[in-house]
């Protein structure tokens, strides 16, 4: 952008754009905001401007970070700064993490190519480097931005955490800074998220059980509510959290039969495995572990490491198993619960 | 603690004839599938590919060859549903 051209549409108005400078410390408030959308609360809107940003007190010399406009990686990265003297390029992303984003296209190439052109980076900075989180490279070409914008692309660290040893080693990544984990903490924070998705399916589960509570011979109670808590809790919360503890390496296999343990261990408590309730044993033993399998499975998405022909094969596999068990095992149960 | 995924699954394609050995593949692999043995890249643990697409987004070679997506059965699934590519769109 010219230096004339006075459009001031944006903050690069002028030839001087006004940098906002941002903090190294989270507030209790950018905590608490953090803790809210892992809860997938208001998640989507978790978002802030895109543009250049300041991390302590940069001059034209200093290193250029580009990440996305979630304001939750925002905040993971600025928290990681302290004592750093860096530009933050915020890419509009629609609010999501650089890894989704990156799958997604947004994080990528030719809103990286506006966005060093939108914010005339080009007379922030007197050089021609740009630091990208690794995990936006599966949506950005670095020899197409090169091209574009002549900024050469450098992939920095996976997590934000190595930034610093990232730049004081010279731009250089050890093998474990490129290597992206997946470890019991990674996997519980994504949890609630499940748990949240599993709770409105249920909501609408309680409604048809409670329609059909009006006519049954045996009404669906608080022991069927806990074994069904059970699996569910088995499906979203257990088996994410247990993963590689699990045997088995598809994600079906190891929530069904975590599944298959609780509804058991439970429908035994319950003496549901003897002659007057035999029915509601095998209708939960046969439509439980299904639902935890399903939910267990729903964790590709969240994971780490599963590739879409994986969970594609995974999933011929284990969906109509799961369909199969799921229809018997209700039949069963319905069964049970009208002629009592 | 390594986790390993279903094996011989991923459609991971490099063509070596065309590779110059720049080592982009290796900075941007998040599971350590190439390394680079005598000025050309290699696949070392093609089952730990996860099909991200960012080797071949950045092989400026066009040495490398993927199926990229997401690796997430609900996307999967939305995709059967609404008759389009599988996308992370559903969440």
């Amino acid at each position: 952008m010219s230096q004339n051209s006075c459009c001031c549409t944006s903050s690069a108005c002028c030839g001087t754009p006004a940098i906002q400078t941002v903090s190294t410390q989270l507030t209790l408030k950018d905590k608490l905001g953090g803790w809210k959308v892992r809860w997938g609360l208001a998640r989507m809107d978790y978002t802030m401007e895109p543009g250049i940003y300041a991390a302590g007190e940069p001059n034209e010399t200093s290193p250029v970070l580009v990440s996305a406009n979630y304001k939750l990686t925002f905040d993971t990265l600025r928290k990681h700064l302290t004592g750093l003297h860096c530009w933050l390029l915020i890419l509009d992303t629609k609010g999501v993490n650089v890894w989704c984003a990156a799958g997604k296209g947004t994080f990528g190439t030719d809103e990286l190519v506006h966005r060093i052109q939108e914010t005339g980076l080009a007379d922030v900075v007197a050089h021609k480097k740009l630091i990208l989180p690794q995990l936006g490279a599966p949506g950005v070409s670095a020899h197409e931005v090169t091209k574009r914008t002549g900024f050469s692309v450098t992939y920095g660290p996976v997590r934000a955490d190595d930034i610093q040893a990232f730049i004081s080693s010279g731009y250089k990544a050890t093998k474990q800074m490129r290597t992206v984990r997946f470890t019991m903490w990674d996997r519980l924070v994504l949890t609630p998220m499940e748990l949240v998705i599993a709770a409105k399916t249920s909501l609408m589960l309680f409604g048809v059980l409670f329609l059909i509570n009006l006519f049954a011979a045996r009404p669906f109670g608080l022991f069927d509510f806990v074994v069904y808590a059970a699996a569910v809790l088995t499906g979203a919360f257990v088996t994410p959290v247990l993963l590689p503890y699990i045997p088995g390496k598809a994600f079906a296999l190891k929530g069904w039969l975590l599944g298959m343990i609780g509804t058991g261990l439970i429908a035994w408590a319950y003496g549901w495995f003897a002659p007057p309730s035999l029915l509601l044993g095998i209708g939960y033993m046969l439509s439980l572990p299904p639902c935890s399998a399903y939910l267990a499975m729903n964790f590709t998405g969240a994971s780490t490491y599963t590739s879409p022909s994986g969970v594609l094969k995974e999933m011929k596999i284990a969906l109509p198993l799961i369909v199969l068990s799921l229809v018997a095992g209700i039949i069963l149960l319905l069964i049970k619960t009208f002629v009592g | 603690m390594t986790h390993q995924y279903l094996k011989n699954v991923a459609t991971l394609a490099f063509i070596a004839e065309k590779c110059t050995g720049c080592g982009k593949c290796v900075e941007v692999c998040p599971h350590g599938v190439f390394e680079i043995n005598e000025k050309k890249a290699q696949i070392i643990t093609k089952d730990l590919c996860m099909e991200c697409g960012a080797c071949a987004i950045n092989c400026p070679a066009k040495a490398i060859e993927v199926n990229a997506g997401a690796g997430c059965a609900a996307a999967i699934i939305w995709g059967w549903l609404t008759g389009k590519e599988p996308s992370c769109d559903c969440c």
